[in-house]
């Protein structure tokens, strides 16, 4: 480290939609012309990328296509949804440590009207799989489903719980002009009728959407930040955990079963770098590529103890008005599942105070994606 | 009959497929240091041996934490019950739960089970049945 503290300088998405019309390439280079340009910086300053393992827009179609000399440096996260922050933490690295001056951050699918994420997988994509879709695990939501059952049993909940997570996150995109279900509020009751996808644990609407899509975020030093104009907002910490007993998706192989250690992990590493503590946490984007993911979140960040974290949503803390206002683009479930990378896009528009659903006076933002993460701040 | 996917196995898996085929449900097993661990792995993570041994598990357990799994097409159309057992040996297996309704309103969390073995097809796998408690 050179004492460079890294900022987000600039962040670009297109529009979330269920049929882009467009390559997933013109889909990312819309949105790190965007992001470039947010951050007042010009695509020949950029010298470095970070992305997704499983994005499939390569570098150098990427830079040929939106003007970009030369990288000097370019990386990939590990696993799915779970990396999202972990692209700001790499990003960070370089930044700090010298290898790259200007890097973009990018993240772009047809993931509606193409591969469907919620589709069962039809040839195991690796070895870790066969200790699953042999026995029918084979889709996301059963994955996380059986780690999910474990939690319920535990703590007595059953899916109505579940349902006030989106209900709440319907809320909150509704009033959210970008999000897919802008102006479309649910009930309770809607959530209840919804379909089950696995009975008795989720329905249709515990479900983050399906999106096509691109989000893409500019990340520089502070210094350059101001050398150009940019409204930058810091990065006060940023982690990534995998665990030993982890596997493919979750830690089935972990003594904790559901107690999220990954979370609880990460959340040590956070408020670590970032000197501070659950209580100075002022909005959390948490991602939920299913709702139950959110109560896991809340307890491993320490927000409430294990098992609360139903009491703690049906008490109104993460909606409007709320101690702790949680996911307040609509978060996956609301405003568009682009892996995640749209919650690091709401967190810096409340630092910013350009959010739809701004909380006012926002000094520190966690952008958690359950295995990585990272803390906004002013 | 319930159609499966078949596993797609290499050097380090194999010998639990062909296990299965001769209807032992094996066990990866350290020859040096004797941890044991599933799923496999080609080192020994406690000695860093290489020396990759399997012993017979018995094949009892409990159901940590279960789904019914099904789908609108293929291969789940048929309902299956997915369990995570925590085999009495100490390490855990994704598996399946035959011989009982697949329904949610039970309770299997905690359940005893014990293992067989059934052929989907040409895939054997390992599969569960609710043991037969002892009085």
């Amino acid at each position: 480290m050179n004492g460079t503290r890294a900022v987000i300088a600039g962040v670009g998405h297109t529009e979330f939609s269920q049929n882009s019309g467009r390559s997933t390439l013109q889909l990312a280079a819309e949105a790190s012309r965007d992001a470039i340009s947010d951050a007042g910086f010009s695509p020949t300053e950029v010298d470095g990328t970070v992305t997704f393992s499983l994005d499939t827009n390569d570098e150098l179609a990427l830079i040929r296509t939106i003007g970009v000399p030369m990288l000097r440096f370019c990386a990939r996260t590990r696993g799915g949804g779970g990396g999202a922050s972990a692209t700001v933490q790499l990003a960070a690295a370089a930044v700090e440590s010298g290898q790259a001056d200007a890097v973009l951050v990018y993240r772009a699918f047809n993931e509606r009207s193409a591969h469907r994420f919620g589709q069962p997988v039809q040839a195991n994509p690796d070895p870790a799989w066969n200790w699953a879709s042999p026995f029918s695990l084979n889709t996301p939501a059963k994955v996380y489903s059986l780690t999910f059952q474990r939690y319920m049993y535990e703590f007595g909940l059953t899916n109505e719980d579940f349902g006030r997570y989106t209900v709440v996150a319907r809320d909150w995109a509704s009033t959210n002009p970008n999000a897919q279900f802008f102006e479309r509020p649910i009930t309770l009751q809607d959530h209840q009728d919804s379909r089950w996808i696995v009975e008795p644990i989720l329905r249709k609407l515990d479900c983050c959407l399906e999106s096509d899509g691109g989000v893409a975020l500019l990340i520089t030093s502070a210094e350059r930040a101001a050398d150009h104009g940019a409204d930058a907002v810091p990065i006060l910490a940023s982690s990534a955990i995998q665990l030993e007993g982890g596997h493919e998706m979750f830690a089935y192989y972990h003594e904790d079963l559901c107690g999220y250690p990954e979370g609880r992990s990460l959340a040590e590493q956070l408020y670590r770098q970032a000197d501070i503590t659950s209580d100075d946490i002022d909005v959390a984007m948490i991602y939920e590529n299913f709702s139950p993911i959110v109560f896991l979140q809340l307890e491993a960040f320490g927000f409430c103890g294990r098992g609360e974290a139903s009491d703690f949503i049906k008490d109104g803390h993460i909606g409007r008005g709320g101690s702790l206002p949680v996911n307040t683009n609509g978060g996956l479930l609301g405003e568009g599942y682009i892996h995640g990378m749209n919650n690091i896009v709401e967190g810096v528009r409340q630092l910013r105070g350009t959010s739809a659903n701004q909380i006012s006076g926002a000094e520190h933002v966690l952008v958690s994606a359950g295995r990585s993460g990272i803390i906004l701040g002013r | 009959m319930t159609s499966v996917r078949p596993p797609i196995f290499d050097f380090d898996d194999a010998f639990f497929w062909e296990g299965a085929n001769e209807h032992k449900l094996l066990i990866q097993c350290c020859g040096d240091c004797n941890t044991l661990r599933h799923p496999p792995t080609p080192m020994c993570a406690n000695c860093g041996s290489t020396n990759n041994q399997t012993t017979e598990s018995a094949g009892n357990g409990t159901i940590l934490t279960w789904i019914i799994s099904q789908h609108p097409t293929e291969p789940d159309a048929e309902p299956r019950i997915v369990i995570l057992v925590q085999l009495d040996e100490g390490t855990r297996i994704v598996s399946n739960l035959i011989d009982v309704e697949p329904t949610h309103d039970q309770v299997l969390n905690d359940k005893p089970v014990s293992v067989c073995f059934v052929d989907y097809g040409g895939t054997v796998l390992p599969q569960f049945r609710l043991a037969e408690v002892q009085k």
